[in-house]
C-alpha cells in the first residue's frame, strides 16, 4: 500500500491504462501541455503526445459527439470535462447517442468511453460550477454512473471504466480531490455496483454520495460518543446501484437516512427510498428520511451556499432524531 | 466515363430508387409501422460518394438514410425487413427507418436526430488518425443540419485536427418544410468551409458523374492526410418528407416537376447512351436484375419472422463478445 491523493491515484490509473492500451486518448480544455485544470493529466502530454492528450475548443457538444464516434469506431476516449455543468450542452449526444448506441446497434457497436470531471457545491463556485447531476444521469439506460470517494476507489473504478465496454460518467467531488488515502500497489480493479461500508454500525443506516459519505462518517464519529452507532454506506456507483448492501444494513439497523447534495425530487434518495420501501418494508422501524441539497440553483456568497447543502451538524442532528423516532 | 463505373453508378441508383418505391407501396399496404423517409431524387449523392469507399470506411447518416445504407452495401432485404419491424432487419427491429445499423459493412448508423452524425464522423476520423488506419469517414446530412451547432462544432474540430472526413451536405432546399433560403444567412452552404479553413465544393447533386468526381477528390485528400472537405450537393427530394405526410403548402407543383425533369437516374442514362458508353441492352439488363432483386428482397422481408418480445431488454449494456 502507498499513500496518495485522490487526484494522483486517478492520474496514475489513467497513465497506466494509456501505457497498456494505445486506443485510449483524452480530450478536454487545457488537458494537453497544461496538464489539466485540476492536474488530472499532469506530465502525460510529454509521455503520450498531442494526439492522445488532445486540447479542445470550448465546444462540449462537439467534442463529446466526436468522442461518441471515436468509441463507435474502435478507440477509447476519455473526456476530461472539468465541471459537470459544462457537459449539459452535450446532453443530446450523451442521452440520445452515447447511451443508446449499443442498444440501437443490437450490441454490434461497443461504447468504451469515460466522461470524467468534478461535481459538488463548495468554494463559492456559484451555480455554473457546482452541479452534481448523478441522479439525472442515473435515470438513463445505457449509462454507468460512478461516484468514487476514496483514492483507492477512484483508481480501481477508473481502471474498470477504461477496461470495460460501456459508457461511464465518473463524477469526482471537488472537495475530495486532495484527500489522501492508502492505495494498493498491485494492479487491481474495483467493480461497479458494489457498495462499500464506510463505517460499521447497528442503530441507523446512512447512505451518502461522494462528499456526503465523508460528512456522514464525521457525523457518525460525533454520535458514537453518545452511544449511537451509525452504519455509513458508500454506494460508489449510482448506476448500477447496489441495493442489496443497503437492504442488508437496514435489516440490521431498522432505520435509513439518505444524504446527498443533489436535488431531492425524483433523485437518488427517492430511488433508494422506493427500493427499500418495496423490498425492506418489514425491516423498517421508522420512516425513511432524506437529507438533500435545496431545490434551488447554487448561490455564491458563503452564508447562502452553506445553507443549501447538508452539513455535518445537520446530518448529525437528523440521524439523532431518526434514532429517537 | 468508363463503362464499368457508369454501369455501377446506374445500378446502385436504380437499386435505391426501386427499393424506395417498393417501401412507399409497403407503407401504404401497412407493412411499415412508423416513419418512412425516402431518398427518391437524391440517389446520385450517396451513390457517387460510396463508390469510392471500402467496406472498412465508415458512413454516418441522418433520418433520410435508406439510400446511404443501400449505397454502403446493406441489402434491400435488410433495409426493408427493418422497416417491416422484423428480426432479419439490419437493426433487428430496434430502429425502423431512422436507425439503420450495419457496422459490418461500415454503415455506422442513421439517426432520428439531425446533426450528431457530423460529430460522429469526425470521431471516426479521429480513430483512423490515432490508430494509423488508412480509412475515411463520411457524414451525410441535410441543409437543416447545416444550421445546427453540431455542424459548426464538428466541421471546426475536423479542420483543426485535420481529420480524414467528408462532410456531405445534401441541400434539398427544405428542412422538412422550412426553406433553406429562409433559415440560412447564406444558403450557399459550401461557402461556410472558408470559415473553417477547409475546401468547400458545390456540386450538382443530381449529376451522378459530377458527384463521383467531387467525392473522389475529397476521398483522395482525406486518405492522403490533407484533411476534411465540405461538399454541398444541390439536390431535391421529389416525394413527401415522410411517406403519408401532406406535401403541400411549402413548395409548388411546378418546382417539383422541374426537379423531376432533372431526375438523376434519367440524367445518367441519357448521358451513358448519348456518349455510347453503354447501349439499351445494358440498361435493360440492369432494370431486369434490379427489379427481380427488389421484388425478391421485399417478399423475403415481408415473410420474415418478428423479433421475440423477450429480446426487448438485451444490449442496453455490453453483454460479452
Amino acid at each position: 500500500m502507498k499513500e496518495q491523493t485522490y487526484t494522483v491515484a486517478a492520474r496514475e490509473a489513467l497513465d497506466e491504462e494509456m501505457a497498456r492500451d494505445p486506443r485510449i486518448f483524452v480530450m478536454g480544455e487545457g488537458i494537453g501541455k497544461r496538464g489539466g485544470n485540476f492536474n488530472t493529466t499532469l506530465g502525460l502530454y510529454e509521455k503520450y503526445g498531442p494526439l492522445r492528450l488532445c486540447d479542445t475548443p470550448i465546444a462540449e457538444r462537439g467534442f463529446i459527439g466526436l468522442a461518441v464516434g471515436a468509441a463507435m469506431s474502435g478507440s477509447i476516449p476519455v473526456i476530461d470535462f472539468m465541471m459537470v455543468d459544462f457537459i449539459l450542452d452535450a446532453m443530446g449526444e450523451i442521452i440520445n447517442q452515447m447511451a443508446k448506441m449499443q442498444y440501437m446497434s443490437s450490441g454490434r457497436l461497443r461504447m468504451p468511453m469515460v466522461l470524467r470531471g468534478c461535481i459538488g457545491i463548495g468554494g463559492a463556485a456559484a451555480t455554473h460550477h457546482s452541479g452534481s447531476y448523478y441522479s439525472t444521469f442515473s435515470n438513463i439506460p445505457g449509462l454507468r454512473v460512478i461516484v468514487p470517494t476514496t483514492p483507492a476507489d477512484v483508481k480501481g473504478m477508473f481502471r474498470t471504466a477504461l477496461r470495460g465496454n460501456d459508457p461511464v460518467i465518473m463524477l469526482e467531488h471537488k472537495n475530495l480531490l486532495s484527500n489522501k488515502g492508502l492505495v494498493p500497489e498491485e494492479d487491481y480493479t474495483t467493480p461497479f455496483g458494489q457498495a462499500r461500508i464506510a463505517r460499521a454500525g447497528k442503530h441507523v443506516t446512512a447512505v451518502g454520495v461522494a462528499l456526503t459519505v465523508q460528512k456522514c462518517v464525521q457525523a457518525a464519529e460525533v454520535l458514537a460518543k453518545q452511544g449511537i452507532e451509525v452504519e455509513v454506506i458508500d454506494p460508489r456507483s449510482t448506476s448500477p446501484l447496489d441495493i442489496a448492501t443497503i437492504l442488508q444494513s437496514v435489516k440490521k439497523t431498522g432505520r435509513l437516512m439518505i444524504v446527498d447534495d443533489a436535488f431531492e425530487p425524483c433523485g437518488f434518495g427517492a430511488e433508494v427510498s422506493a427500493q427499500v420501501g418495496a423490498y425492506g418494508f418489514d425491516d423498517l422501524d421508522a420512516p425513511i428520511r432524506r437529507l438533500s441539497g435545496a431545490f434551488a440553483p447554487t448561490p455564491y456568497s458563503p452564508p447562502l451556499e452553506q445553507e443549501i447543502v447538508p452539513s455535518v451538524e445537520t446530518i448529525t442532528k437528523a440521524l439523532y432524531d431518526l434514532v429517537k423516532e | 466515363m468508363e463503362k464499368d463505373t457508369g454501369l455501377l453508378l446506374y445500378r446502385n441508383m436504380l437499386l435505391i430508387r426501386m427499393s424506395e418505391e417498393r417501401l412507399a407501396q409497403s407503407r401504404q399496404a401497412g407493412l411499415v409501422h412508423g416513419a418512412c423517409h425516402t431518398y427518391v431524387g437524391e440517389e446520385a449523392v450517396a451513390t457517387g460518394v460510396c463508390a469510392h469507399l471500402n467496406q472498412d470506411d465508415m458512413v454516418f447518416s441522418t433520418h433520410r438514410g435508406h439510400g446511404h445504407a443501400l449505397a454502403k452495401g446493406v441489402s434491400p432485404f435488410e433495409v426493408m425487413a427493418e422497416l417491416y419491424g422484423r428480426e432479419t432487419g439490419c437493426s433487428h427491429g430496434r430502429g425502423g427507418s431512422m436507425h439503420l445499423f450495419k457496422p459490418e459493412v461500415g454503415l455506422m448508423g442513421t439517426s432520428g436526430i439531425v446533426g450528431p452524425c457530423i460529430l460522429q464522423a469526425a470521431g471516426a476520423g479521429y480513430t483512423f488518425k490515432l490508430l494509423g488506419k488508412p480509412n475515411v469517414a463520411v457524414a451525410f446530412f441535410g441543409d437543416g443540419a447545416s444550421n445546427n451547432g453540431a455542424f459548426h462544432e464538428g466541421v471546426n474540430l475536423a479542420a483543426i485536427y485535420k481529420l480524414p472526413v467528408l462532410f456531405v451536405c445534401e441541400n434539398n432546399l427544405y428542412a422538412t418544410e422550412v426553406p433553406a433560403s429562409y433559415s440560412s444567412g447564406n444558403p450557399d452552404i459550401y461557402q461556410r468551409a472558408i470559415g473553417y479553413g477547409i475546401p468547400g465544393v458545390k456540386v450538382d447533386g443530381n449529376d451522378a458523374w459530377e458527384m463521383f468526381l467531387a467525392a473522389g477528390e475529397a476521398v483522395r485528400r482525406a486518405r492522403a492526410g490533407e484533411g476534411p472537405t465540405l461538399i454541398e450537393a444541390k439536390t431535391y427530394r421529389t416525394r413527401a418528407h415522410s411517406e403519408g405526410m401532406r406535401d403541400v403548402g411549402y413548395r409548388t407543383q411546378e418546382e417539383v416537376e422541374a426537379w423531376k425533369a432533372r431526375d438523376p437516374i434519367k440524367m445518367l442514362r441519357d448521358r451513358l447512351l448519348s456518349d455510347h458508353t453503354v447501349d439499351e441492352d445494358d440498361i435493360d439488363n440492369i432494370h431486369n436484375d434490379v427489379t427481380a432483386r427488389v421484388t425478391d428482397d421485399h417478399q423475403r422481408a415481408a415473410d420474415s419472422p418478428w423479433p421475440k418480445g423477450s429480446d426487448a431488454l438485451s444490449h442496453v449494456y455490453f453483454e460479452g463478445a
